[in-house]
């Protein structure tokens, strides 16, 4: 079997990757924040809530974090036009997403959540604390410690996730990819360089997290 | 939403006839079948990948190189791009091989990353002393593993183990976009024989739910169950 | 001729020496206490004549038979000949009493089932553990699994039994009940060498006593000696701190 690796194209097409990546980085970022803001309010009242709303917020994480993320949004891209909604590729696989890191997310918060509650006893054994002295002394740290590494993970988790977009024709860094090989027809040349940015940013990530979390937050993770 | 629920029930017959659902179950079968065969020969290679990472000899060093860069390396590359390199690595060399071979290769190499860092935590897990207690018994190498460490490892070992067996059960979606006729595949083919998708997905999604989450259940229990006792 | 015999043993960890040429030997049947300050190289004297860490210089002759540390079989027959028991026991947590004294012998020994199972019956009912033999190490108290330990050794059948500080992990009302297991196999004459910082129980049951200090053999001589009218001012500077506790 003789075959020759010929990178040129693909270098080429090198910006237009990286474009690509922002994109998917996009992506990321928003499945991240609103699923993060989505998550809180799923975490609070799970562990606050009434009862019928902590058994919906169960039920909510439970059928979503045990059914594959691309049959959701299949589910959302091909029923909503039906139900008479029509939205871009693009929103519909956001919308996917961020419903999908929500149930992530809520279980992840919930730990921090429920960790608040031991912190304030703590912080009530110690006396001469204001309010606003417990939250940052005891409460923040206490919280940070707990969800700051499941979070950094999951962001990695969503930057590599992202990529099934492409299925649905959005143009981040794997939907380039195919475009790209489809038109050079240097399929493996094209994804093992995609490989290797998706290697780049998320080592990227990995480490620039790891380090604001040192700075900020005192917590101690594992960069590899 | 009136029409739609008409559709649903006037579809649902058609949908659920006998040969529909031993297509879905022998989907469903391929999709369990895909992700055992993965996570078993995944759980294999990583442990191997694991003892050599915790090994000491100098000779061994640059093995012990590449694997942390294998594992750091499949961690970060998404299970689609893996699944595009197989596919068009493999094809070339091997024509007949199915795509559901290729796709089992592809979460084989994947779930060696992940299950080596599993692992690895598991063996590190048990104290240094039990290996010296092996080695002046004269336990050999292997012997020390399989005897004395590994089933010291399990409990630190299978909740993790369990937990990404169920994503990975999730994950294989994607080999649907190869044309491998998992759970996933079914449902766009549903869809396109004209049946509403939400009754086809729909259907899907119960499948998923069905195979995941007792599997999550057990996940569940056993970090219970085996979190303080290190006998069996 | 001794039935062990150390020549000028040298180890390191890391860059620190730790053993900077240590001589001693034991005739067959002596019963040898080693004592002296921590971190003076006693349990590391221990540990590399099993081969734990490896000596980095000097010699070591079991039966006038030189030991190649480097070489696996020469190690092997070592192990089989010289038996450790370690102060955190290091019972195997996921086996019972029984087993954790029968698989080396049955497994690795390859003796005979019925040979080894009445030899550890007969080994677990003199250290006291008969009625624990189905137990879990996590189900016994320190003192009982370091008396299993014990039994785990001597279930080896070896000539010379290594001892390091093996009541130094046990709460004080446990102590007893080791020593007592302890004492009963020095009058069967079994050789020992003995790291403790038990000074009463060393003197009453060594033939002799080593003095280390800073990786040196400091003194050797017969308890009384060691312990009443020791000759170097070391020796009679750590013995008078302990025995004034």
């Amino acid at each position: 079997m003789n075959y020759d690796f010929d990178y040129a194209d693909v270098l080429q097409q090198l910006p237009y990757l990286l474009g690509g990546a922002l994109v998917s980085l996009q992506i990321a970022f928003v499945a991240f924040f609103a699923g993060a803001l989505l998550g809180l309010g799923g975490a609070l009242g799970r562990v606050h809530g009434p009862r019928p709303l902590q058994r919906a917020i169960g039920a909510y994480v439970t059928f979503f974090t045990n059914t594959p993320a691309l049959v959701q949004v299949f589910f959302l891209y091909y029923a909503l036009p039906d139900a008479g909604v029509l939205l871009s590729p693009l929103t519909c696989v956001l919308i996917g997403f961020v419903l999908n890191s929500a149930a992530y997310l809520t279980e992840i918060l919930r730990a921090g959540v429920v960790s608040v509650r031991r912190a304030e006893l703590e912080a009530a054994a110690t006396l001469n604390m204001s309010r606003l002295q417990i939250v940052r002394h005891v409460i923040l740290p206490h919280v940070t410690r707990m969800i700051y590494a499941p979070l950094s993970n999951f962001f990695i988790i969503l930057v590599l996730g992202s990529s099934m977009a492409a299925l649905f024709g959005v143009e981040e860094l794997t939907g380039r990819a195919i475009n790209v090989s489809t038109t050079n027809l240097r399929t493996i040349e094209t994804f093992s360089v995609v490989a290797v940015i998706y290697i780049l940013i998320t080592f990227v990530a990995s480490l620039s997290l790891a380090l604001l979390g040192r700075w900020a937050f005192r917590v101690h993770a594992r960069i590899f | 939403m009136g029409t739609l629920w008409e559709r649903l029930v006037l579809e649902a017959p058609e949908f659920f006839n006998s040969y529909n659902l031993l297509f879905l179950a022998e989907a469903a079968a391929r999709t369990l079948g895909m992700t055992a065969i993965g996570c078993s020969i995944g759980f294999v290679a990583g442990l191997a990948l694991a003892v050599l990472r915790g090994s000491r000899a100098a000779t061994l060093a640059p093995a012990r190189w590449l694997a942390v860069l294998y594992v750091e390396t499949f961690r970060r590359i998404p299970f689609l791009v893996i699944l595009f390199v197989v596919l068009y690595a493999i094809q070339p060399l091997f024509p007949d091989a199915s795509l559901t071979a290729i796709a089992t290769v592809a979460i084989c190499l994947l779930s060696t990353a992940y299950l080596s860092e599993i692992v690895r935590a598991g063996l590190e897990s048990v104290p240094r002393q039990q290996l010296e207690a092996a080695e002046v018994l004269n336990f050999g190498p292997a012997r020390a593993l399989f005897q004395v460490v590994l089933p010291q490892s399990w409990r630190v070992i299978l909740p993790p183990a369990v937990a990404f067996a169920v994503m990975f059960i999730k994950d294989t979606a994607l080999a649907s976009h190869m044309g491998v006729v998992e759970l996933t595949f079914a449902g766009k083919i549903f869809v396109e024989r004209g049946f509403s998708p939400v009754l086809g997905f729909g259907a899907i999604l119960v499948l998923y739910f069905a195979l995941s989450w007792p599997l999550s259940r057990l996940g569940a229990y056993l970090e219970k169950r085996l979190a303080p006792a290190r006998h069996p | 001729m001794p039935q062990l015999d150390i020549r000028d043993l040298h180890a390191h960890y890391g860059r620190e020496p730790v053993l900077q040429g240590v001589s001693l030997s034991a005739e067959r049947g002596e019963v040898v206490g080693l004592i002296g300050p921590s971190g003076s190289g006693k349990s590391t004297l221990l540990r590399a004549l099993v081969g734990l860490t490896q000596p980095s210089a000097g010699e070591v002759l079991v039966d006038d038979r030189r030991i190649d540390y480097r070489d696996r079989a020469s190690q092997r027959w070592l192990r089989e000949r010289l038996a450790i028991v370690f102060q955190q026991y290091n019972l195997f947590q996921n086996m019972t009493v029984l087993r954790n004294v029968t698989i080396a012998p049955l497994e690795i020994q390859k003796r005979s089932k019925a040979e080894v199972e009445a030899l550890a019956t007969t080994l677990l009912d003199k250290v006291g553990m008969g009625h624990k033999r189905d137990a879990y190490p996590d189900e016994l108290s320190g003192g009982q699994q370091q008396r299993v330990a014990i039994a785990r050794a001597l279930a080896l059948r070896p000539e010379i039994l290594l001892l390091d500080e093996v009541t130094s992990a046990l709460d004080p009302e446990r102590v007893n009940e080791v020593l007592d297991t302890i004492r009963a196999l020095t009058r069967e004459g079994i050789t020992m060498l003995i790291v403790s910082h038990e000074m009463a129980f060393v003197r009453e049951v060594s033939t002799r006593v080593v003095m280390m200090d800073h990786g040196r053999v400091v003194e050797t001589g017969p308890p009384a000696q060691i312990f009443d009218t020791p000759r170097e001012d070391r020796t009679r500077q750590f013995v008078s701190r302990i025995l004034r506790h």
